[in-house]
């Protein structure tokens, strides 16, 4: 993107670049390796390690407080197949991610067109419209426990005052099932869209401004370019906005645990959440972590599409 | 193909002021290929941008084939516009390049491939249909940019500085291309450039401007050898005029008038020249050095010669300008001025 | 004929009731906060009044109730303390690497560094089962220490490719004429790759810090005590006295804790974008 340099010769142009090796560069690979071991250790040591954990602890009968550990086979995970909560948090789990989203995508794509060009006051937007996202995830979350609380909300108060509710039918936002899940989704498009925003806003700028233009002497309008130009030209912005989102969403506890707690009835249970309820409140490690071991197909995936874009840009 | 007029044509940026355009006057002639010439900052471009309804005027009109267009979109306006970088659709083959004009505007879509074609053949790029923009050289580029502009056989071409991206010996032949097709087409094209080598190779009359005033506008020949004022006049050529002052006028002379007195066998005007530099360049010479003696001692002048002499760094030769060949400026308005005879003693 | 004046007006209007309606929607809960803060409980718990206003005097006992009978100051130490720690053993370990992930080992570099990006992908929510089996092993239970173990593991991985970014746009020619003048690769490294990365590395440690304060299942699940506890996990959690929520303190909490990171965060955003996206934006 951005100016063509100069061409030299009439020839089409390599699709690699040529990779420049500096001259004289002493490849001195020991203190490569010393210097990058440190970091490598501890990702190893703290991320590799317990992950290897986790899949020997979903094959165990590891609990809180005991020092008994057995090999179960795939005991937890034929339990927790069968058991509905765990169903149901996946279904959770999938269809809050996906929900959150197609929302956040909708709505961070209008915020970016709409900040896009420079106007008095921008900045301020800018902090304000951040703040969602900057804010500890607990904190946020619980900024809005208490908008949505079943007596005191102020959006039951404004229902009310609308008269389009009555005083004692309150809805309870965070007590029935299909309106709890419905905050649910709502906290995590609230906590995405600054995020998502900011990313596409980049991704806008990064095309430069003459191809907007050209298209509209071509006679594109508002909604041609938009759709058949500018969205395709930012492919590779809105997949990691929505991949990075995926993940953000999928992996998340802290929401439903300080919103909800899964409930009410476990009608908000994620996996992540469940695997915690059951692991760490409910002592049963094993089960757990089998739970938690649900989320690596989805990330696999999530990884394999990022490297993917990844790839496909650097070629460009 | 129409006309394009401007009246009064004015763009502020910033209130109090100068404007990057200042009331420019101008009419093209029905096909003629007009370019607009100045430096960085002259308001060229923004002149253009307005032109085509990417800018909106602070005042004065715009006319398309004797319409007031100042309210009218880009589209409507029924122009196209090559830009420096082409911009080219990324995203999109060559063939939907070219075929995305015909798709906006809506023309339907059984015709858009024998329109798409025809266009390519046009600019010899049929082979390339189903390439990408970044697998296209700079030249390639440039006709496939082209290609997109002609497609919807538009009233006005504008080009903005589109050889500027391309290295020398590329420009060379992609300009050739350009008044090729300018002369197979034959639309009325008006062109951005701050070479002055491109505006007089290529247009039918140059258009000089600078901080957003039109210096002069005349063809080719009249902004060289009769120049409105000494912007014009050092702005055009290459080494540029030799500006010399006599009492309250600025008298200017070209390099290549610029020689052996002996050589010159008509009414001239001669000056002492001692050659501090020089440079060979194949096909002649640039002598640059100091006039001696007289009023104009110790001013630097510059001289182009054809072979045919040796000169010697140090030495000072007779040399001399024949007198049609002196440019006169008013000093104060450095505005062209009648010629008169001077003293150069 | 279209107007051009139509069409430039009817587009503004829509612009500014998208940029009224999202300003509100997601600055909205901080105002909220703000206002539970100060409104004495009386007014706070009154569900006839209008909650947009101050119906009585504003008042500061909800402030002093936190700062004075609860452990917040205290959380607040902690967080800043992991945080101070953790940003030091991050940059401890972050900055060579990266460094020679740029810098000297071609091929391999790119693919470990792939490698490293990967793993920022697992989450704490799968990991946290085993580490806290882990930590108790250790002993670290319940104590500050095992955040400062395991949080580097959350931060090095993006702070590694931040900084690869940041270190590859150097250009080797600096170096290379360093080496030149006498100095060892490692003596380039320190005296004039670091001081010239400054803004990068600063960029790193808000990114850690913001990250600590940011982070909740590690710190729930490792710390039971409240006095060790973390000002994320301590606002929820130790805020609410039996079933009842002190919204008053806990609103007033939460805006106290959240603002300076803001402030941080936003100074520092560019950069943290380049980072999410570097590969996929060019130029």
């Amino acid at each position: 993107m951005g100016m063509t340099p100069a061409v030299s010769a009439d020839a089409p142009r390599p699709l690699k670049r040529a990779r420049i090796t500096s001259m004289g560069a002493a490849k001195s690979p020991l203190l490569g390796a010393a210097m990058f071991a440190p970091a490598i250790l501890y990702i190893v040591l703290l991320i590799g390690a317990p992950f290897m954990l986790a899949v020997f602890y979903a094959f165990s009968d590891a609990r809180i407080g005991s020092n008994e550990l057995h090999y179960v086979g795939f005991e937890n995970f034929r339990s927790i197949l069968q058991s509905p909560s765990f169903l149901k948090a996946i279904k959770n789990s999938v269809v809050f991610t996906i929900c959150a989203q197609i929302i956040v995508l909708i709505c961070s794509n209008i915020l970016a067109i709409v900040l896009e060009k420079k106007f008095l006051g921008r900045g301020l937007v800018r902090f304000l419209i951040l703040l969602p996202w900057v804010a500890p995830v607990s904190l946020g979350t619980i900024g809005w426990k208490w908008i949505l609380d079943s007596i005191y909300s102020v959006i039951t108060w404004v229902l009310i005052w609308a008269h389009l509710v009555k005083p004692y039918e309150a809805p309870m936002w965070l007590g029935q099932p299909y309106l709890a899940m419905a905050s649910v989704i709502l906290v995590h498009c609230w906590r995405l869209i600054p995020f998502s925003t900011v990313i596409l806003l980049a991704g806008r700028t990064a095309i430069p401004k003459e191809i907007p233009e050209a298209a509209s002497i071509d006679g594109a309008g508002f909604w041609r370019t938009l759709f058949q130009i500018t969205l395709p030209m930012m492919r590779p912005i809105l997949s990691v906005a929505v991949l990075f989102g995926t993940i953000f969403t999928f992996t998340d506890m802290t929401v439903v645990y300080i919103l909800t707690a899964g409930g009410p009835f476990n009608s908000t249970q994620t996996l992540p959440s469940l695997a915690f309820a059951t692991g760490i409140q409910g002592s049963d490690l094993a089960a757990g972590a089998a739970i938690s071991l649900f989320l690596v197909p989805v990330l696999v995936v999530i990884a394999y599409l990022m490297l993917r874009v990844a790839s496909r840009t650097e070629g460009a | 193909m129409a006309v394009v007029q401007t009246r009064n044509l004015t763009k502020v940026f910033k209130e109090g002021e100068l404007g990057a355009v200042n009331n420019v006057n101008l009419e093209t002639r029905e096909g003629e290929f007009l370019v607009f010439l100045g430096p960085s900052g002259s308001g060229k471009t923004t002149l253009l941008r307005m032109i085509a309804g990417l800018e909106t005027p602070t005042s004065g009109e715009i006319l398309i084939g004797g319409k007031v267009v100042n309210d009218m979109t880009p589209r409507e306006r029924r122009i196209a516009m090559v830009f420096q970088s082409y911009a080219l659709y990324p995203h999109l083959t060559v063939y939907n390049n070219i075929a995305f004009p015909l798709k906006a505007q809506k023309i339907p879509k059984n015709l858009h491939k024998e329109k798409v074609e025809w266009a390519a053949s046009l600019l010899s790029i049929g082979s390339l249909l189903q390439r990408k923009p970044r697998e296209l050289s700079g030249g390639e580029r440039q006709r496939v940019a082209l290609a997109r502009a002609i497609v919807r056989e538009p009233s006005v071409f504008l080009l903005d500085e589109p050889l500027s991206n391309l290295d020398a010996k590329l420009r060379l032949s992609a300009r050739e291309e350009l008044e090729r097709f300018h002369r197979r087409v034959g639309t009325t094209t008006i062109y951005v450039t701050h070479d002055q080598v491109e505006a007089m190779a290529m247009g039918d009359r140059i258009m000089v401007l600078n901080k957003g005033v039109v210096r002069q506008f005349a063809t080719p020949k009249e902004v060289y050898d009769d120049p409105a004022d000494t912007f014009v006049a050092t702005f055009l050529g290459s080494p540029p005029m030799n500006l010399v002052e006599n009492g309250d006028l600025i008298v200017g002379f070209r390099p290549e008038h610029f020689r052996l007195a002996d050589e010159i066998k008509e009414p001239k005007v001669t000056f002492k020249f001692k050659v501090e530099n020089v440079e060979y360049l194949g096909a002649e010479f640039i002598l640059s050095g100091l006039i001696m003696g007289g009023q104009l001692d110790g001013k630097k002048v510059v001289a182009r010669l054809l072979l045919g002499h040796t000169y010697e760094i140090g030495v000072t030769y007779d040399f001399a300008v024949p007198e049609r060949h002196l440019k006169f400026f008013d000093r104060a308005t450095e505005k062209k001025t009648e010629a008169r005879a001077l003293a150069w003693a | 004929m279209s107007n051009l004046f139509v069409q430039k007006f009817g587009p503004r209007a829509t612009k500014i009731f998208f940029l009224i309606f999202f300003v509100v929607l997601l600055a909205f809960p901080f105002y909220w906060m703000f206002i539970a803060s100060f409104k004495p409980n009386a007014d706070l718990y009154n569900v006839e009044n209008n909650p947009f206003i101050f119906n009585m005097k504003p008042t500061l006992d909800h402030i002093r109730l936190l700062f004075t009978e609860t452990r917040y100051v205290r959380w607040l130490g902690n967080t800043a303390l992991v945080g101070a720690l953790v940003v030091v053993i991050t940059l401890l370990l972050s900055i060579p690497a990266a460094y020679a992930l740029a810098r000297l080992t071609g091929r391999w570099g790119e693919r470990i560094g792939i490698g490293i990006f990967l793993t920022y992908l697992v989450p704490p929510t799968l990991l946290f089962i085993p580490l806290s089996r882990v930590i108790a092993i250790l002993g670290l239970q319940d104590t500050i220490w095992s955040l400062v173990l395991v949080y580097p593991s959350v931060t090095i991985p993006f702070s590694i490719w931040l900084l690869m970014g940041f270190f590859k746009s150097i250009p080797r020619e600096l170096e290379d004429a360093a080496m030149v003048d006498g100095l060892t690769r490692f003596g380039a490294f320190v005296k004039l790759v670091i001081p010239i990365s400054l803004s990068g590395i600063l960029t790193v440690v808000i990114f850690t810090f913001t990250l600590v304060t940011q982070e909740f299942v590690y710190a729930l699940t490792f710390i039971s005590p409240e006095s060790n506890q973390m000002v994320g996990v301590g606002i929820p959690i130790f805020l609410v006295r039996g079933d009842v929520y002190f919204w008053g303190s806990l609103m007033a909490a939460c805006l106290i804790a959240s603002l300076p990171i803001a402030f941080l965060y936003n100074l520092f955003l560019d950069r943290f974008i380049a980072g999410f996206t570097v590969g996929a934006v060019k130029g």
